[in-house]
């Protein structure tokens, strides 16, 4: 009956929706990309940039929010590089996206080691602090897991309505949702599917880096190698979970995260603590591999998904 | 801006290009040597002789390209059908398991039967990792992108249990690492007393079967057209589903063999650090070798060199070894974009 307990802790809702932040900035911003046609593979590389980027910032001397800047505009750069070959050239989506992968991973540890020659373990920044919203963090259980986050936390909360906002109710939002369903209809409209496109790629992987940067500013207070581990593959399939809609990627993204503080706990139970701990960590992946199961029968894809547009084709 | 197709390409479109994103790539990394501190003639002189300088140096760019050979075949093969393999470090490591779980004594065979039984097993072992993303694919609809990279981390963390547990080796001193294979299982080396083994023959002969296969098959032919067009294929009668999940087999199979030349050839026991990204980085020796098979091999020694030329010339010049990757990312991205203009004009309108 340990997990009953587990479940009515406040600490296990504050863990959850805590694990859930980076997730729903890289999710969101893989949304963007891919309403607009276009699957980024470079996530995983670009949280990793992103992470190092905003918190080597702040470790030189800027404020926290600064750096949070820095990592989105470091991320945009490897969007930008991204766009331009996937977009107006309309090479492979897949290799450039491993590609872009490779470049932001090696060139962030290659920085690193410049940066930091010597240093064995790396030095910690002072990272954002829970900030209490008065009376409504007093709310059992839902008070602290909601009400009582870093900035930065409610930032992803505030962008999935943002993004909500623009996608369903702006005209920016819906040139860029038929960019990723139809776009010789954009084009006939006299509009450039090459900007919208490229445009959705660029603030999506500025996301992206802000989803790594809530890692090592918001999560832990430091980089190392190899701490994104796979999360942007689970944002991928987090998308798909979410049938490409932002509240259901939020939804998404909270429940899995509440799967993996779940996970952590049960570990140190009596029942858990029986149990190889590889087993729990290999559920997270599991899981998205069950979800995208699940999901991907009655999933809407953008009918342009991975389809590249050229102009004057038919 | 928009892309024209030309029809007949002359030399200079064909060549001009690709020297252009090889040229790209050598600026970029001669300019993040000098960030590093380090004069970018002698950082590309220290990686070339780290990776040709000596008698040593050449093994050891030998050595590190036979697990890419494997795994680049393995992406060539599967990407020839686009069908996205991801997951060949996790096959990799699949191979190396069963080499070890068979090797270590449960068969005491001699090593005329007992390499053949463990290659074997080791290919069913990667062919069937490989199967279930492939299933998942055909039936489902599951995009086979992220279940092979998910693959990849469930395996190596199954691997790390196995090596903490049941495969542990009681000698080890605490160390998660297997038993060594009995010495029947060693693949013997190539010339008496220098480090190289059979696994470079061995990768070498499955680059021209492949490439057999894919020139002078129907298999091949099927997977092409597969990977050209799945519609049209379907209404060639192609049956699709069934050549994607052959492709799948075969793709898994050889990123195992990886595994298995790893073990049998030149570690002897299986770790978790059997393999530093071989499964990603055949990725790039395949997209370098435009899924050539046997552009796979010159583009397995060429990816080889640099990774061991760049670890010499660190530790010589001080610039961190991961210049390495970023002239890989570098390069790779700019061949695909060179490749497309030797084909495609850009027109202005």
């Amino acid at each position: 009956m340990e997990i009953i307990e587990i479940l009515f802790a406040a600490s296990f809702w504050a863990a959850a929706v805590r694990i859930a932040s980076p997730l729903i900035f890289a999710t969101l911003g893989e949304l963007i990309c891919e309403r607009a046609g276009v699957l980024n593979l470079g996530i995983e590389g670009i949280m990793v940039a992103g992470a190092f980027a905003g918190w080597m910032a702040v470790y030189s001397g800027t404020g926290l929010w600064m750096g949070v800047c820095v990592a989105m505009i470091v991320g945009m750069l490897f969007g930008t590089v991204h766009s331009i070959l996937t977009v107006p050239f309309g090479l492979s989506q897949h290799v450039v996206g491993l590609g872009v992968t490779l470049l932001a991973t090696s060139s962030t540890y290659f920085a690193y080691r410049l940066a930091l020659p010597e240093v064995t373990s790396p030095p910690k920044i002072n990272s954002f602090q829970p900030f209490e919203i008065p009376i409504l963090s007093e709310i059992p259980l839902i008070g602290p897991a909601l009400f009582l986050q870093t900035p930065f936390t409610y930032l992803a909360f505030a962008l999935v309505v943002v993004v909500a906002f623009v996608l369903y109710l702006t005209p920016l939002g819906l040139a860029v949702r038929a960019a990723g369903e139809n776009p010789a209809a954009i084009a006939a409209q006299g509009l450039s599917v090459t900007k919208i496109r490229m445009g959705a790629v660029i603030v999506g992987s500025g996301f992206m880096a802000m989803g790594g940067a809530f890692l090592t500013m918001s999560a832990f207070d430091s980089f190392f190698f190899e701490m994104v581990n796979g999360r942007g593959w689970i944002c991928i399939a987090l998308v798909v979970f979410g049938s490409w809609r932002p509240g259901k990627a939020l939804l998404g993204a909270v429940l899995f995260a509440a799967f993996d503080a779940l996970q952590i706990r049960v570990q140190q139970t009596s029942f858990g603590s029986q149990v190889p701990y590889q087993i729990f960590l290999m559920m997270p992946y599991v899981l998205s591999i069950m979800a995208l199961v699940v999901m991907s029968r009655r999933a809407e894809v953008p009918a342009a998904l991975m389809v590249p547009f050229n102009k004057g084709e038919r | 801006m928009r892309l024209e197709p030309i029809n007949n390409p002359s030399l200079a479109r064909s060549l001009v290009p690709p020297t252009i994103a090889l040229g790209a790539t050598i600026v970029i990394a001669s300019l993040l040597a000098m960030v590093a501190g380090a004069n970018p003639f002698s950082v590309f002189g220290l990686i070339l002789s780290g990776a040709l300088g000596s008698k040593f140096a050449i093994l050891e760019t030998l050595n590190r390209a036979t697990p890419l050979i494997f795994t680049g075949l393995a992406a060539a093969v599967a990407f020839r059908a686009k069908f996205w393999n991801i997951g060949a470090e996790a096959q990799l490591y699949a191979g190396a398991l069963l080499t070890v779980l068979l090797g270590t004594g449960l068969l005491p065979w001699p090593s005329i039967a007992l390499l053949p039984t463990l290659a074997v097993f080791a290919i069913l072992a990667g062919a069937t990792l490989l199967l279930v993303p492939a299933l998942l694919k055909t039936r489902y609809g599951v995009d086979e992108v992220v279940t092979t990279l998910l693959f990849n981390f469930i395996f190596l963390l199954f691997i790390s249990l196995l090596l903490e547990g049941p495969i542990k080796d009681p000698m080890g001193m605490g160390w998660p690492k297997s038993a060594r294979v009995i010495s029947e299982a060693r693949l013997p080396r190539l010339v008496d007393g220098l480090r190289l083994h059979w696994g470079f023959s061995l990768a070498i002969f499955s680059a021209i079967c492949i490439w057999i296969i894919q020139t002078r098959s129907t298999l091949g032919y099927e997977m092409r057209a597969v990977g050209l067009n799945k519609q049209a294929a379907a209404f060639a009668g192609i049956p699709v589903n069934i050549v994607l999940v052959k492709t799948a087999l075969l793709s898994g199979g050889l990123a195992a063999l990886a595994g298995f030349s790893e073990v049998s050839g030149l570690k002897g026991s299986l770790t978790l650090d059997l393999s530093p990204g071989f499964g990603y980085t055949g990725i790039i020796v395949a997209m370098l070798a435009l899924l050539h098979p046997l552009g796979v091999i010159v583009a397995a020694l060429f990816v080889a060199g640099i990774f061991v030329g760049a670890d010499s010339m660190s530790r010589a010049a001080d610039v961190p070894t991961y210049l390495a990757d970023i002239m890989l990312a570098t390069a790779l991205l700019f061949m695909v974009l060179a490749i497309m203009l030797t084909r495609f004009r850009v027109v202005r309108d």
